[in-house]
């Protein structure tokens, strides 16, 4: 029996994987604390806070999504409730002169986030799949819908606001430059994600994954998938609430927007556009989601519209996400054959990239015939000037669409072939795909 | 009081129909495919928008054809072109597949009709009272919808309960593998049944536009419903789609035409913490909880009958 158990323990990890392991938290620990002085104008600051708070709310939301296969349409009404939670708490503490420090405000968010999850996720993790899906929007519209009924605590149409530098202060630290809501954030974002890294390595994160993979066998082994779901609820539900509050101190408010569809929506992007397959997916997804729409809403007026093609685009062509697509190239890599696709890559973005500026064409064409009409048809968009009103132009677009997408075809299917061809040389020396 | 239970009557069985020309394509749609189109209500929204635009055109009748075979051929193409690539992906992927599209789709409309309600007209033709019930006139548009909606419902059930194609579509909504192993050519089948749901979501759109609110936001705030109506009538049963349907357009009809609270039922006691934030609690009547009545029932019934009305799948 001895030997079994010894067999089927994983092997102790050698010094070299160990100085990996920790190297790898303490460069991102270092990379926190640099990051402010390289980049220190206020923007760059409220930037990194905004992409601080997205990365524990994706994180958070892979925990149901990715680790326990939950597709949630409502993950924003724990993220709302602890901001407002968090910004009730800040007027409580600052009118009551409590001795609460505001680094330790966004625990009271997260333990509303737990709470609410606590309460409302026993009823919807009954069901999985579909139906989850669709209870988590109902429930959302609910939440979404009472926040503007019950004025008194959420303000209705204008929120809450409160004033960050009037708690309890530790150290001296008023919380009111943008350089200690970035340090706060940042601390808070890394404990987040140890813990949150952590809760994968344990048999409940486990359990999870195998509740994602199948339920039934689940229940074979002696578990009940609905508690496992429900765990896994109640922990999403918490760090979403850290992340509301966190975002409720940076702004100094909550308003029903923070509970509402789009920032449910926004985070399902975020984590699906970086990956659910890896831990470290949602965090690449809320890097380039965020960076993404503060660029992008400069660019052009219609950056919705932009960011939903993406998403599609991501879900047709690429489910792995941004770290599903890096991810796959890793075997070619280890197996010296990654310089054999990248020719072919580089034919297929050609025809590619003539589509995609063909289909901004349009869209930006369009965009001036209804949304800006009467203006000068000579428009700019992503820094290019063209005229829109002009016959060339139309035919350009057409011609750009026709042509990429004929040759994208034929480019892409070259590229599979070579990937194959690569894939196979690379198993041929022993890399396991 | 007659009066208000007529006319709330009236208008809830008037609007659970509506709902349910959405909710049968919608249930349909889940059954074969096995994906719950998250972009249903985008397609009432287009229905509602292209019967707009056509009307402004060629005049109402012909939008009321034309607008909901364009939103089918749509659909159609959806299926064919987009959710048959994802299908390999998995459910998880069509479903955001689907929702990705209805955020796209609320865009593009936005862009092209802009954020603010059209002037979508009733047709002249139908322009009068119909008939006047204590003293309220009820607009005959408004039994021209009704009786739209009624055709279309005994159509649908004349359609599956005889039609080979419904003999298939119904043996698909218990068996969707033995179907496809039969040797049924699944893929037309599919995409059939995908045009047809999309554009009796459309013809819902063209009817409703100009009695509601033709305005971008109308898919946003009537999916939720609809899927409501789904998980509340059962995931995949078209009998209790018809009677989750019924059930929310009169619930939430007749609460709109109530004004009681809890202030008002028993404002004599008015105890202390009535003046604390829970006043809205309180006072709040029954008239403004009224949209989130549908989803007040969703967690009642998920409290206490989880595979719904008529539901008998688990997923």
């Amino acid at each position: 029996m001895s030997d079994l158990a010894s067999t089927i323990a994983p092997p102790q990890p050698v010094a070299a994987d160990r100085l990996k392991f920790y190297g790898l938290w303490i460069a991102v620990i270092v990379a926190l604390l640099v990051m402010p002085k390289l980049f220190s104008s206020g923007g760059s600051l409220t930037t990194f806070s905004l992409i601080g708070i997205s990365i524990i709310f994706a994180l958070s939301y892979n925990i149901l999504l990715g680790q326990t296969g939950m597709l949630s349409f409502g993950h924003a009404v724990y993220y709302g409730l602890g901001g407002f939670l968090a910004i009730h708490a800040i007027n409580i503490v600052a009118r009551n002169k409590l001795a609460i420090p505001l680094p330790l405000i966004p625990l009271i968010g997260g333990l509303t986030g737990l709470l609410f999850a606590a309460l409302l996720g026993w009823v919807s993790t009954k069901r999985s799949g579909t139906a989850f899906a669709m209870i988590s929007l109902g429930l959302a519209e609910l939440v979404a819908s009472s926040a503007l009924i019950l004025r008194t605590f959420f303000g209705g149409e204008a929120g809450v606001s409160a004033n960050r530098t009037k708690v309890y202060r530790l150290f001296d630290w008023s919380f009111g430059p943008q350089i200690q809501i970035y340090y706060l954030v940042a601390a808070w974002t890394l404990l987040a994600i140890i813990a949150m890294y952590a809760l994968t390595r344990t048999p409940l994160g486990r359990m999870c994954n195998a509740v994602r993979d199948n339920p039934e066998r689940v229940q074979f082994v002696g578990y009940d998938p609905h508690m496992i779901r429900y765990l896994a609820f109640c922990f999403s539900g918490f760090f979403a609430g850290i992340a509301g509050a966190l975002a409720a101190i940076n702004f100094e408010i909550a308003n029903s927007a923070y509970l509402g569809a789009v920032q449910s929506g926004t985070v399902l992007f975020a984590t699906y556009i970086g990956g659910i397959g890896f831990f470290i997916g949602p965090i690449v997804g809320a890097i380039f989601v965020t960076l993404l729409s503060l660029g992008l809403s400069d660019l052009t007026p219609v950056w919705q519209l932009y960011f939903g093609l993406i998403f599609i685009a991501v879900v047709v062509f690429a489910p792995g996400g941004i770290t599903g697509l890096l991810m796959m190239h890793r075997p070619l890599i280890r197996g010296g054959t990654l310089a054999q696709v990248l020719p072919s890559y580089a034919i297929a973005f050609v025809p590619t990239l003539a589509m995609v500026v063909g289909l901004m064409m349009v869209i930006e064409t369009v965009v001036h015939y209804s949304v800006s009409h009467g203006n000068s048809p000579n428009i700019r968009a992503f820094g290019i000037s063209f005229n829109a009103a002009s016959p060339v132009t139309w035919a350009l677009a057409a011609a750009l669409i026709l042509g990429g997408f004929y040759l994208a075809r034929i480019s892409w299917a070259r590229v599979a072939l070579a990937w194959d061809d690569a894939l196979t040389q690379a198993r041929g020396k022993g890399i396991a795909a | 009081m007659l009066e208000l239970i007529v006319i709330s009557t009236l208008n809830g069985v008037l609007f659970g129909m509506l709902l349910f020309l959405m909710a049968s394509g919608l249930t349909v749609i889940f059954s074969m495919l096995g994906v719950l189109n998250f972009a249903h209500a985008s397609f009432y929204m287009l229905g509602a928008f292209f019967g707009f635009q056509i009307s402004r055109w060629f005049g109402f009748w012909p939008a009321l054809l034309i607008a909901p075979l364009l939103a089918g051929v749509i659909g159609a193409g959806v299926e064919r072109f987009g959710l048959r690539r994802v299908h390999k992906n998995g459910h998880v992927a069509e479903l955001l597949f689907t929702f990705g599209l209805a955020f796209a789709i609320e865009e593009i409309v936005q862009i092209i009709w802009g954020k603010s309600p059209v002037d979508f007209r009733v047709p002249t033709l139908l322009d009068f009272p119909a008939f006047t019930i204590f003293s309220t006139n009820y607009p005959a548009f408004k039994m021209f919808m009704l009786a739209v909606s009624i055709v279309i419902f005994v159509g649908l059930l004349v359609a599956l309960k005889k039609t080979r194609i419904g003999l298939i579509v119904q043996a698909a909504l218990t068996h969707p593998h033995m179907v496809g192993h039969l040797g049924h050519n699944v893929g037309r089948i599919f995409m059939l049944v995908f045009g047809v749901g999309t554009a009796l979501a459309a013809v819902a759109g063209v009817i409703a536009g100009p009695a509601l609110v033709t305005q971008s936001n109308m898919a946003g705030l009537l999916g939720p419903i609809l899927f409501v109506v789904v998980v509340v009538g059962g995931l995949g049963s078209l009998p209790g789609a018809f009677a989750a349907s019924l059930l929310i357009g009169l619930v939430q009809t007749f609460a709109v035409s109530m004004n009681g609270s809890l202030a008002g039922a028993f404002g004599p006691l008015s105890p202390d913490y009535a003046a604390t934030w829970l006043s809205d609690i309180w006072s709040v009547t029954i008239a403004q909880i009224a949209p989130i009545m549908p989803y007040l029932l969703l967690v009642l019934i998920l409290i206490f009958r989880p595979m719904g009305l008529l539901g008998t799948r688990e997923t």
